[in-house]
């Protein structure tokens, strides 16, 4: 077994549809120097540096040498990790491992994106194979929207259902000054009241069934940096932590077609995995908060099941009766989610620092008011791909 | 100096990356091609270990971590598992919208296959439908020489 590994600082950037006074690598720096401050450190203290984004999204190969100067990685060792829409969360897994090793006291963890410079669709579809499925790809959206729509099929979900989930991540971003939506005029309405003007709204395009624009992710401008640190090291570090209970990855099929569409395996796999590694029985009991990478609504009713939170086809009644909602039984994405900002490099490692924060109990407006001892942060990749971390307020026995 | 910033219009630097690729199809997969190119037939390879059958081909079962050798030719027919009507446009797709993409099982396959749906009113596309593939008149050894899956 390696070292136990904590987390004693976050930082991030404010998240933007664009920030045009900065470069990557200033954006970067940002991320970076607030994570320093938080865990009350200097880049003197930090041993190892792992960075990562997607990139095709800035057409740039090399993050590790290109971003040196903002990331603080002169003359340190760094990696960089690039696996899609996990990217965020496998620079922290990357991260973590390091310092489990024993051969590193504390690592940076750097996830960050520059969405605006490019298309986003396009980019996205380099991660489809080339001559198998992207020829004939309906589109970034599509094939969430062909999950969503098997989904609805199976347990009879609604659009409503959907929209729910939509407003509860919308309605959290407001607590959250990071935050890229702050959707103002839903301030303040009843949450039927919203649902019904979503899923009604012309303005509210639909962009490939069930799929209208409120059911997406927006492409963000954002940096998220996590600084990991051995046991003994840790403590001295700060007087807050979050311990890695567990973590765990999982791959499946290549091509779209022969992945399991009424069950997210990878995802299901990697939340099993973690919970057995913890001790974990009863997730919706035992888990106090998730901060999951849901890039769409659908993805938080389907995946919830998927994860062991409740039985097939029980999503929707978890999200109406107000269990994930801030004050629910299961608070689920109080940051608003990558519904609200996805910088994508960075999405899923704000997963981590957010949850992170929650047992720390540092989130400000958005802290939730019960105790939080085990949050779970997700990654989601692609066509289905999943990396998971599972944080406890104590250390790992 | 304290308030150069404000001064500041932020230059945006516009550029194009435009590489072209020559991406190997393999044997495995150009005997897939070939079959639909030159005889409109649709074949995938069983693994013959947990004997699924991989529809386009893999060579290797990731499952089972062996080769598939076993060809199997697989119907032109299938059913609509799901599907969705894209109403947005953009340059990569292959079709103006609305197009319609889902998942087809095709008779005899293990796993789905994905693609467009055709020859249809996109409002009556159903699942569970029966589809059969349609090929392209100029085939060329890709993916798109089935133009789509319309209904039987």
């Amino acid at each position: 077994m390696g070292k136990k590994v904590a987390i004693v600082g976050f930082g991030q950037t404010y998240q933007r549809s664009s920030r045009r006074d900065v470069n990557g690598v200033e954006l970067i720096n940002e991320a970076v120097t607030a994570a320093l401050a938080d865990a009350d450190i200097t880049i003197k203290d930090i041993d190892a540096v792992v960075i990562g984004n997607m990139d095709h999204f800035e057409g740039i190969n090399y993050v590790d040498m290109w971003s040196v100067e903002g990331a603080g990685a002169v003359m340190k060792p760094i990696i960089k990790v690039t696996t899609g829409g996990t990217t965020g969360m496998t620079v922290a897994m990357s991260a973590y491992y390091h310092v489990a090793s024993g051969m590193f006291d504390r690592v940076l963890a750097i996830g960050w994106e520059k969405n605006s410079e490019s298309d986003t669709t396009g980019a996205i579809i380099t991660a489809f194979h080339p001559v198998w499925e992207r020829p004939n790809l309906g589109g970034a959206i599509a094939g969430l929207a062909v999950e969503a729509s098997k989904y609805m099929d199976n347990y009879g979900v609604t659009e409503r259902d959907g929209a729910r989930v939509a407003v509860r991540e919308r309605l959290h971003a407001l607590n959250n000054p990071y935050a890229h939506l702050h959707q103002e005029w839903m301030k303040g309405m009843e949450v039927d009241k919203l649902v019904e003007l979503l899923v009604t709204s012309e303005q509210n395009q639909m962009l490939a069934y069930p799929l209208r624009m409120s059911d997406m992710c927006p492409r963000t401008d954002g940096a998220a940096a996590v600084v990991f640190a051995s046991e003994g090291v840790a403590e001295k570090t700060a007087s807050k932590l979050a311990w890695v209970a567990a973590t765990a990855n999982r791959h499946d099929f290549v091509f779209l077609g022969d992945i399991d569409w009424d069950f997210n395996q990878t995802m299901g796999d990697a939340a099993k995995k973690v919970f057995a590694k913890a001790g974990i029985k009863d997730p919706l009991k035992e888990i106090d908060l998730c901060e999951l990478y849901l890039p769409y609504s659908y993805g938080g009713l389907k995946w919830m099941e998927n994860m062991g939170f409740c039985g097939p086809g029980e999503g929707p009644r978890l999200l109406w009766d107000k269990i994930t909602d801030m004050d629910g039984e299961l608070p689920v994405n109080p940051s608003g989610g990558v519904m609200s900002s996805n910088p994508i490099g960075a999405t899923a490692l704000l997963r981590v620092g957010e949850a992170a924060w929650q047992i720390m109990r540092k989130s400000g407006p958005r802290q939730v008011q019960k105790n939080v001892n085990y949050a779970l942060a997700t990654g989601f990749g692609g066509c289905s791909w999943a990396d998971v971390m599972l944080l406890s307020s104590k250390k790992p026995a | 100096m304290g308030d150069w910033k404000s001064e500041v219009k932020n230059i945006v630097y516009e550029g194009q990356i435009k590489v072209p690729y020559k991406w190997n199809v393999g044997e495995t997969g150009s005997r897939f091609f070939i079959g639909l190119r030159d005889k409109q037939e649709i074949w995938g390879v069983q693994c013959p270990q947990c004997k699924k059958v991989y529809v386009p081909p893999l060579k290797t079962c990731g499952t089972c971590f062996v080769n598939t050798d076993q060809w199997v030719k697989v119907a032109n027919t299938g059913t609509v598992e799901s599907f969705t009507v894209v109403n947005y446009s953009h340059g990569m797709q292959p079709a103006k919208p609305p197009l319609v993409y889902g998942l087809i099982k095709l008779d005899g396959a293990g796993g789905s296959f994905v693609h467009l749906i055709g020859g249809i009113d996109p409002a009556k596309v159903a699942m569970g439908m029966k589809v059969k593939a349609v090929f392209a008149d100029k085939r060329e050894g890709t993916i798109l020489d089935i133009k789509h899956f319309a209904p039987v």
